[in-house]
């Protein structure tokens, strides 16, 4: 019997918006930059995570958002951590940390790389600070698209999940270039799973290209 | 129905050793290493020793290859990164029927930085501002080529060429498409010596993995291609196959390896699990062995708790250094090519173990029957990544 996947939870945050499971919620103070809004969406979470400060944007983003849309979710309590993957993608990897790590070393008489900024000029160190917060062990990868692409992340989602590999997926879009940011996360589990109860499975939506690009494009426009 | 098994077809490796698989085989079989002291200002200010791909041969080979095969191209000016790129691509594909190009074929690039010396100063002007995003470098290799599939691109840190092949695999298997073409590689600029150097991970002298006295690692550039298919008879491919493959996380540190190697082991084992082998079967692991303290540590840790201790175990960056996106292609060739022609190639820097479990670190070159291998890999974020390589007895 082939394996029916559910998109139970999703989380977009753009333009000083957050939505959740189509609950919009606005950040109504104006922000002058994404730092300060990065910064006020932490407080208003009301998160104790002292590393989060040492984050760049991109990570300090996919932390906020992965916040967000596993508070909703019951993944972390149903599935073992190594059952749980994360599969992510964006257009610009870690230009924005690279640029600010460009800078350090361009004048040869103020000469200071810094190793804190260096590592996080690969953009899968966002998908290793979610893990590191929450355990998660299993299958993560990152891709790079010039845009927003549901077909190429519903197809390795599928992929993986199909292998059994893994039961439960975090996937989607996180990206940040100056001040444009953009964060789409989905949870992907199988319907038949123990962990997706009848209530879950009647709330959650087929997980197709035409339903991800939906949430992409109606919200928070 | 049954999936299709992934044969591998073509191949190439450009390091600093060659431009060929054929020339860097004949190299290691020689016990060449391809180490420098670095001269290069603009990359580094002290003599650090790197493996570098020599510019003159590069620009040469490449301006020649275009004219060869793309004459019309002959004014558009390619990036460093790009012309590797391309010069793998092209020896690898150069033999196969044209078809290789269609849309039953997808292309898949692996890199950590791309094209980052995009951002120096002096280079910056020469290429549209585009030219530094990865998916935009990807679609001037696929244009050159006439690919008709939008090529993916992988960054995932040190794993990223292990990631490539493991994703081109799924894909031919799911039966999305019938050939792959993975290329991963990257360049060695002033950006990630000065970012390794900050992090005090160079090692002074040629790297040593696995060796009581290492100290840190030697970067190295280069490029690495493999041609996969379920097509073995009409692209008349090797008779190895990828037979499983996984990744894993640490979720311990952003920078650090597990401290335990259990999460590499758990991706050993769902590689192994996957390929319907056990450890006794394995033949030879490519270890990643940076030379770093802690890497070689831990990977030893992850041997132990797969049970391959006895397996025979080398690392090739003691030939070539660590080529970051491109290391996880490059290696598997070499791999590969250790499958076919059954032989074990020596550890170059490995003299004396000095990891806390005590794997089989391969000495001196030695004919064996290879005919499962473990190719594993670990990097930057906790990812860890295996893929188990076969010899098969039939081409099905």
């Amino acid at each position: 019997m082939k394996n029916e996947l559910l998109l139970t939870h999703w989380c977009l945050i753009r333009d000083n918006q957050v939505v959740t499971d189509d609950k919009v919620e606005n950040v109504t103070e104006i922000f002058s930059t994404f730092a300060g809004f990065l910064k006020a969406l932490y407080k208003k979470e009301q998160i104790s995570y002292p590393k989060f400060y040492k984050m760049d944007s991109l990570s300090k983003l996919g932390f906020l958002t992965s916040e967000k849309v596993l508070k909703e979710s019951q993944v972390l309590d149903h599935y073992r951590k190594e059952e749980i993957g994360i599969i992510l993608f964006n257009s610009s990897a870690s230009l924005e940390t690279d640029t600010e790590y460009q800078k350090t070393i361009q004048d040869k008489s103020n000469y200071f790389p810094s190793p804190s900024v260096f590592v996080y000029t690969l953009p899968n160190i966002v998908i290793g600070e979610i893990c590191i917060r929450h355990r998660i062990k299993g299958e993560n990868a990152f891709f790079i698209t010039e845009k927003f692409d549901a077909g190429l992340i519903l197809n390795n989602v599928a992929g993986l999940m199909e292998s059994g590999r893994i039961k439960a997926c975090l996937c989607g879009w996180i990206d940040v270039l100056e001040d444009n940011y953009e964060s789409l996360l989905f949870v992907i589990e199988n319907e038949s799973s123990d962990a997706v109860d009848d209530d879950r499975a009647a709330k959650g939506n087929k997980p197709t290209v035409k339903t991800l690009n939906t949430i992409y494009y109606n919200n928070g426009e | 129905m049954e999936k299709p098994n992934v044969f591998i077809a073509r191949d190439n490796v450009i390091t600093s050793l060659g431009f060929t698989t054929d020339e860097t085989i004949r190299k290691i079989k020689n016990n060449v290493v391809g180490f420098k002291p670095c001269t290069d200002r603009t990359i580094s200010s002290t003599s650090i020793p790197l493996s570098l791909v020599d510019t003159h041969q590069l620009d040469e080979l490449f301006q020649r290859t275009v004219e060869l095969f793309r004459p019309d191209n002959r004014k558009i000016r390619y990036t460093r990164l790009e012309k590797l790129f391309i010069l793998s691509i092209y020896d690898s594909v150069n033999e196969m029927p044209a078809g290789i190009f269609g849309p039953e074929t997808q292309l898949i690039l692996s890199t950590t930085k791309g094209n980052i010396d995009l951002l120096e100063q002096d280079k910056k002007k020469l290429f549209e501002p585009e030219r530094i995003f990865l998916w935009r470098s990807a679609e001037v290799i696929r244009q050159f080529f006439g690919f008709e599939n939008r090529p993916h691109v992988i960054s995932n840190a040190c794993i990223s060429g292990v990631l490539a092949l493991s994703h081109a695999s799924r894909l031919i298997r799911s039966g999305q498409c019938q050939n792959a073409v993975v290329c991963g590689g990257d360049i060695i600029s002033e950006f990630v010596v000065s970012g390794f150097t900050s992090f005090q991970a160079l090692s002074p002298e040629p790297c040593k993995p696995f060796d009581i006295s290492r100290n840190g690692l030697s970067l190295g550039e280069g490029c690495g291609t493999m041609v996969l298919t379920s097509s073995p008879q009409k692209y008349s491919a090797t008779r190895i196959i990828i037979a499983g493959s996984a990744t894993s996380n640490d979720a311990n540190h952003i920078s650090g390896p597990s401290r335990t190697g259990e999460e590499l082991a758990m991706a050993i084992g769902n590689a192994m699990k996957e390929a319907g082998c056990e450890a006794g079967d394995i033949n030879f692991i490519s270890a990643h062995g940076t030379a770093t303290l802690y890497n070689d540590d831990m990977e030893s840790k992850a041997l132990c708790l797969a049970g391959l201790l006895e397996v025979p175990v080398n690392s090739f960056k003691g030939y070539w250094g660590h080529t970051l996106g491109g290391a996880g292609v490059i290696e598997s060739v070499i791999t590969v090519r250790s499958a076919l022609d059954n032989i074990l190639f020596r550890c170059a820097g490995f003299t004396n173990p000095g990891v806390p479990e005590s794997i089989n670190v391969i000495q001196q070159h030695t004919a064996a029957s290879v005919n499962n291998c473990l190719k594993i890999a670990s990097g930057f974020g906790g990812c860890n990544a295996a893929i188990v390589y076969r010899k098969q007895n039939s081409m099905q």
